[in-house]
């Protein structure tokens, strides 16, 4: 086992300790956006690091993401987002997650994203931005650094 | 490296204890019914007389089965459906259940792909759930998620199996009527009289009828219900019935059979035998599962009997006897 695999395994205990049970993770693709090669490389890159992922498919509008996350009782919502129109759409998404009153799911933000934009996602309430270089395990410790900080509800 | 947002408040929002859901959960609140599935999918010991609560309240709503191999189209006939039960004002509630990979524990749920038109447009609830280990067609909580649906008014539930091979028959233990949906070209009348999972069926759905090979299915089905299939002491002859969802032929049909199967359950009184049989099932399946627990707990003498069994001391009868606690070696009580 290679010493990044050993850190795995020390945080993947240490979820287990603080919220029995799997991470559940939401992975959308919001908006006119059909490319979703980059959401299936999250989905399986997360299933390898053991959580439960439920893909959405393709066109959703913020409003079903945030009732799918809701019914799945996910802990993050993960939005990869190609299309440019990314501002718009998290302060969407954003919207309706304090008008289900489900404000507890975090909100991950993947694909094209320029700096100059980030300051608008966290208005719309974005927890993290991993940029699209961003290697493989990054993606996985950022979301359970999330859920650790979180603790079980 | 990733960015977090500056400065938040950190998300940390109140546990709400599993018995203060219960009111909500009566009450068809969906948040608190989501969360209370999740819960007893975790196991949480906090959760039990919750559980126990709302399971005074199931008994009302019809659990319907889907299975049938993987790719057959489960997913896509549970999206109509759910349409076709909604249509006719039924709050419609859906589990469906994916694998677990044996390696990571991770899971892809990916019925929902299918699913989220129907569910955003029609107020159906629909849950992903994946196996966790278990097999045998569907997940350990399965039932649990089913019973909250129940309590909290939904019906039909439609339980959608992870897809099965030849074998996987549990769901049968678990719904009151059971669908097993059939791709076309997918082998010869020798598969259709096979034992296993198409002697389950009470109702027998051919997907994908726009394509030619669904005709030689359907008749394979046909010629192996005349050889006197359907399952004993039933009056009941399971309808073998060619769908599409593309086109939407006989949708309505399969709704409607469904439907007729929970009348003549009820009619015919083999309802309360089902009943019967799924308590069952489940406490027996609760029971297992509690002792597996219990050997989970015994490692260290599990692990010196496997010494004990590799160096041909002890027989594997007689190690499982004293790790069952049970005196004398190789004796059974």
């Amino acid at each position: 086992m290679t010493r990044a695999g050993m850190t795995d395994q020390k945080a993947k205990t240490e979820i287990e300790a603080s919220a029995p049970g799997s991470i559940r993770v939401l992975v959308a693709k919001l908006g006119l956006d059909g490319h979703d090669r980059g959401a299936k490389v999250v989905a399986r890159i997360l299933r390898d690091a053991g959580m439960e992922v439920v893909y959405t498919g393709l066109y959703k509008s913020p409003d079903e993401v945030v009732g799918a996350a809701i019914q799945e009782d996910v802990d993050v919502i993960g939005v990869s987002l190609l299309s440019g129109s990314h501002v718009p759409l998290f302060r969407e998404l954003g919207r309706c997650l304090r008008e289900q009153k489900a404000e507890h799911i975090f909100v991950v933000a993947g694909g094209v994203i320029p700096e100059r934009d980030y300051a608008a996602l966290w208005e719309s309430g974005v927890d993290a931005i991993v940029p699209q270089e961003a290697r493989a395990d990054l993606i996985v410790t950022t979301i359970r650094d999330l859920i650790i900080a979180r603790g079980r509800i | 490296m990733t960015i977090f947002a500056p400065s938040k408040p950190a998300k940390r929002t109140a546990y709400t204890p599993s018995n203060a859901l219960v009111p909500e959960i009566l009450a068809g609140i969906i948040p608190a019914v989501s969360r209370m599935i999740s819960r007893a999918e975790a196991g949480y010991s906090e959760a039990s007389e919750a559980l126990a609560q709302i399971y005074r309240h199931t008994g009302k709503a019809h659990i319907v089965g889907i299975t049938g191999v993987p790719g057959a189209g489960k997913s896509t006939l549970v999206s109509s459906l759910i349409k076709a039960f909604a249509s006719e004002g039924n709050k419609v509630g859906v589990v469906a259940v994916d694998p677990s990979s044996p390696f990571s524990g991770g899971a892809i749920l990916g019925d929902r792909v299918r699913m989220s038109d129907a569910a955003a447009s029609c107020g159906a609830f629909v849950r992903s759930m994946a196996t966790r280990g278990h097999l045998g067609g569907l997940a350990r909580a399965t039932l649990q998620a089913v019973d909250v649906l129940d309590a909290a008014g939904y019906s039909p539930i439609l339980v959608e199996t992870v897809g099965v091979g030849q074998d996987e028959v549990e769901v049968v233990t678990a719904a009151h009527t059971i669908v097993v949906l059939s791709a076309p070209g997918l082998g010869d009348d020798i598969q259709a009289i096979k034992a296993g999972i198409l002697e389950i069926a009470d109702i027998h759905a051919v997907s994908k009828s726009d394509r030619p090979e669904a005709a030689a299915m359907v008749a394979a089905l046909r010629g192996m219900m005349g050889l006197g299939a359907g399952k004993a002491n039933s009056i009941w002859t399971p309808p073998v019935l060619a769908v599409s969802s593309v086109s939407g032929e006989r949708l309505g049909d399969l709704k409607d059979a469904i439907v007729k199967h929970r009348a003549h359950l009820e009619a015919s009184g083999e309802l309360a035998g089902r009943q019967r049989n799924i308590s069952k099932t489940r406490i027996l399946a609760t029971a297992r599962h509690l002792f597996q627990h219990k050997f989970d707990e015994k490692a260290d003498e599990l692990e010196r009997h496997i010494q004990a069994v590799v160096n041909r001391e002890i027989d594997p009868s007689a190690a499982a006897s004293l790790l069952l606690g049970w005196k004398g070696e190789g004796t059974r009580p």
